[in-house]
C-alpha cells in the first residue's frame, strides 16, 4: 500500500494545464495511491463476469482477453442503442468547460483529465472513430482516437477516480448526466474484465450472502444482539428487535456497514432504539438477514448486476408478506432505488403504498418503489409530535451536515434531515451554500472508491468538503460531522483524521437516539459512544 | 498471486500482504507479520487478540466488529493500536489470517 502525503504536501496543488502536448499525446502514469487494486479471478468468476483472472494495474500486462477490441466496440454499439440519454450524451457536448472546476477530484488533484468534459472526452473519442461519420473520416481534426491498449488503459484510470456524485451534471448547461457517463464506460471495462477489487469483493459477497461484507444470518443476529446488550447497559431497558418475521407490516432494510463498521454501528443502535420506542405506538417491523444489504455495489459495475442484487429487496417483502420497505440511512441505495428499481425488479405490485402506522401520512413520493428513507420517516414523526425529545443530551455537540450527493441531488432529500437535526440537537451550523444541498461535495470516496489503497486519491477528492468543514470548524467550533449514507459513515472519519482531525462524523439517527426520551428508562449518564453527556462527566464510571 | 516465503513456508498473499486463505495459516506466519508490523515481542495480550479474532472468524466467517473485539478481549481500541500498529484491520486480522473486509467500511 502506498504511503500517502502529508497533508501540507497534498495541498500544493498545481491547476495549470501543459501548455505544448495535447491531451491526446499524454499517456498518464498509473500511480499507487491513485488507482485501486485490480478485480479478483474467484470475485468474478463467483458472478459469472468476463475474463476472470488475477491481475495489476501497476504491470504492464493487464491479461486482456484476445479479442477485447471486438467486445468492447459491440457493447458500445449494443448500449447506444438501448440507452437513448447515452447515445445524446456521446453527441451533444460543446466543451464549454463549465463543468471543469467543478469535480472534487480536479479541484483536489489538478490533473486535467480529472475534469468531468475530459474524462467523459476519453470516451467520446473513442466513440467519434468508430460511430460517427466526421472522426471516421477526419480523425484527430475531429477529435477522434483509435481505441488502443492505452486508450484503454487511460480510460479505466480515469472512471474509476469519478464517484459518479452528479456535482458537474449540476453545472452542464445542457444537463448531461456525467455519472451515466462513467457508469458506462464501467459497463465497457467490465466486459473485459477491468474491475477493481474493492467493488468486485462486495459484488461476490452480496450475491452469496445478500451483504457487501459477506455476514452470514447467524452472525447478523449475532450483531444485532450485541448492540442490544450495549443498549441496555446505557437504557437500562432491553430493546430487542425481530428478525425474519413474517407478517410484519414493513421490513427494515439497512446498509451492512450499519451492522459492522464504526461509527455506524451507532446509527444502528439508533435504529433499533427509534423502532422499539415505535413498537408501543404500533410499529409493526422486522429486520433481515436476507435483504441484509441498502447499498448496491453492482451499481458500480453493471446496470444487469445492480438488478441482480437489488431484487433480493422485493423478493424478501414478498417472501415475509410486509406492505413496505423502511430503507436505512444509505446513499447510493436511493439512486437505485429512486431511479431504476421500478424497471429493474418491479412493479412492487404486491406492496402497498407507505403509510407510516403511527401518524397515518401517506408517502406519496414512494407510491411505485414502496420504499421510504428513514429520514422522512423520522421527520414526519417529530412534526407530528411524537418523539419526546430532549436535545440538550446532545449539548456537547456542535454539529454540521454533509449532505450525500445521491439522496440530495439524487432524490431532493435535502430539508428533512435538516429538520430533524435542529429538534434532536442545540447546535447546528451550515457549511458554505456553494458546498451543500444539491451543490454539495463529495466525500471523494463513493461510487466504490473507498478502499484502503488508493488514500491520496481519497483524500484529494475529499479535500472540498473538509474544506468546508475547516470552515465551520474554525468559525462555529464544530465538532461533528453529521450525514445519511453508510459509505460516508466509514469513508469521513479518514477525511478529517487527515484534513480536520477535530471533528468526528455521525449518522443522524445516532443523534435522533441519544435524544430519545423512553418511558422507564434508567438516568442516562453516557451518549450512545460511551462518552459522557453533557453535565455528567464527573459520573463517568472509568 | 504474490508469495512470501519465510522459514520454508510459502503463503500466496494479497497486495496488503494478507494470506489468501485462512486454512494457510501457521504460527510461522504470526512470526512473519511480526517483523513487517514492527512488533519487538509477541506477548500473552497479542495472542488473546489472535485468538479471539480466529474463534470468531471459524464461528462466523467474517472478522467480529471492532467493538465486540474490544468488549471480548477487555481491550479499548486505542490499546490495541498500541498493540498492533496498524490496527485491528490491517495488523491484527492480518496476523490473524483473516481476509481484509470489503464493503461500506
Amino acid at each position: 500500500m502506498a504511503d500517502t502525503p502529508k497533508p501540507d504536501e497534498l495541498a500544493k496543488i498545481d491547476h495549470t494545464p501543459p501548455v505544448f502536448r495535447g491531451w491526446m499525446d499524454t499517456q498518464p502514469e498509473i500511480r499507487p495511491g491513485i488507482a485501486c487494486y485490480g478485480s479478483k479471478s474467484k470475485d468474478l468468476k463467483y458472478v459469472d463476469m468476463p475474463n476472470p483472472r488475477d491481475w495489476s494495474p501497476f504491470d504492464d500486462d493487464w491479461k486482456l482477453p484476445e479479442n477485447w477490441e471486438e467486445t468492447i466496440h459491440e457493447g458500445f454499439k449494443d448500449r447506444l442503442g438501448r440507452f437513448r440519454s447515452f447515445k445524446l450524451f456521446m453527441d451533444i457536448c460543446v466543451r464549454c468547460g463549465a463543468c471543469a472546476d467543478k469535480c472534487h477530484f480536479f479541484i483536489g488533484s489538478g490533473d486535467p483529465k480529472n475534469m468531468p468534459v475530459m474524462r467523459a472526452e476519453l470516451l467520446r473519442s473513442i466513440y467519434r472513430k468508430k460511430f460517427t461519420v466526421g472522426g471516421k473520416l477526419l480523425g484527430r481534426l475531429a477529435g477522434a482516437r483509435e481505441l488502443t491498449e492505452d486508450a484503454l488503459k487511460e480510460l479505466w484510470y480515469y472512471l474509476y477516480q469519478c464517484t459518479e456524485c452528479r456535482r458537474c451534471s449540476l453545472f452542464c448547461p445542457y444537463g448531461i448526466d456525467m455519472a451515466e457517463i462513467t457508469i458506462m464506460g464501467r459497463e465497457l471495462t467490465n466486459l473485459v474484465g477491468l474491475n477493481i477489487d474493492w467493488i468486485a469483493a462486495p459484488v461476490a459477497n452480496c450475491y452469496r450472502t445478500g451483504n457487501h461484507l459477506g455476514i452470514q444470518p447467524h452472525a447478523y443476529k449475532d450483531m444485532l444482539d450485541f448492540f442490544t446488550d450495549e443498549i441496555e447497559d446505557i437504557t437500562g431497558l432491553r430493546m430487542e428487535q425481530d428478525l425474519n418475521r413474517k407478517g410484519a407490516e414493513i421490513l427494515f432494510i439497512t446498509p451492512s456497514g450499519d451492522v459492522f463498521a464504526d461509527p455506524g454501528t451507532f446509527t444502528c443502535m439508533g435504529y433499533m432504539m427509534l423502532f422499539h420506542y415505535l413498537k408501543s405506538l404500533g410499529l409493526d417491523i422486522t429486520w433481515s438477514t436476507y435483504a441484509s444489504e441498502g447499498g448496491n455495489f453492482g451499481y458500480f459495475t453493471s446496470h444487469e448486476m445492480a438488478k441482480r442484487l437489488n431484487a433480493k429487496m422485493y423478493a424478501e417483502a414478498k417472501r415475509l408478506g410486509v406492505k413496505w420497505i423502511l430503507g436505512g440511512e444509505c446513499g447510493h441505495m436511493w439512486r437505485v432505488l429512486n431511479q431504476y428499481m421500478d424497471t429493474f425488479n418491479g412493479p412492487a405490485d404486491f406492496l402497498e403504498e407507505p403509510v407510516s402506522p403511527i401518524t397515518g401520512t401517506r408517502f406519496e413520493n414512494a407510491k411505485t418503489t414502496k420504499m421510504t428513507h428513514i429520514i422522512e420517516f423520522t421527520a414526519d414523526l417529530i412534526k407530528n409530535n411524537k418523539l419526546k425529545l430532549d436535545p440538550s443530551r446532545n449539548d456537547n455537540l456542535k454539529v454540521t451536515f454533509h449532505d450525500s450527493c445521491n439522496p440530495a441531488r439524487g432524490m431532493g432529500i435535502l430539508e428533512e434531515p435538516r429538520y430533524v437535526i435542529k429538534n434532536v440537537c442545540n447546535n447546528f451550523y451550515e457549511m458554505p451554500p456553494s458546498t451543500i444541498r444539491e451543490q454539495t461535495f463529495c466525500c471523494g470516496s463513493g461510487a466504490g472508491l473507498n478502499a484502503g489503497e488508493n488514500m491520496e486519491l481519497r483524500m484529494r477528492g475529499g479535500l472540498p468538503r473538509a474544506n468546508a468543514v475547516k470552515f465551520v470548524h474554525e468559525k462555529h467550533d464544530v465538532n461533528m460531522l453529521a450525514c445519511i449514507c453508510a459509505i460516508d459513515r466509514a469513508v469521513l472519519p479518514n477525511l478529517m483524521e487527515y484534513w480536520v482531525p477535530e471533528v468526528d462524523v455521525t449518522g443522524v439517527h445516532e443523534m435522533v437516539a441519544n435524544a430519545l426520551v423512553f418511558e422507564g428508562e434508567k438516568k442516562r449518564t453516557t451518549d450512545l459512544r460511551g462518552e459522557p453527556l453533557p453535565g455528567m462527566e464527573d459520573e463517568e464510571d472509568v | 498471486m504474490p508469495s512470501v516465503e519465510f522459514e520454508g513456508n510459502t503463503y500466496n498473499v494479497d497486495e496488503d500482504g494478507f494470506i489468501d486463505d485462512f486454512n494457510n495459516w501457521n504460527k510461522d506466519w504470526v512470526r512473519h507479520v511480526k517483523t513487517t508490523e514492527g512488533i519487538e515481542e509477541m506477548t500473552d495480550e497479542h495472542w488473546k487478540v489472535i485468538n479471539v479474532l480466529q474463534d470468531y472468524y471459524k464461528k462466523n466467517g467474517i472478522a467480529p466488529m471492532v467493538r465486540i473485539l474490544s468488549k471480548v478481549t477487555g481491550f479499548k481500541l486505542k490499546y490495541i493500536y498500541e498493540l498492533f500498529p496498524s490496527g485491528p484491520g490491517k495488523g491484527a486480522c492480518k496476523m490473524a489470517g483473516l481476509p481484509k473486509p470489503t464493503g461500506c467500511v
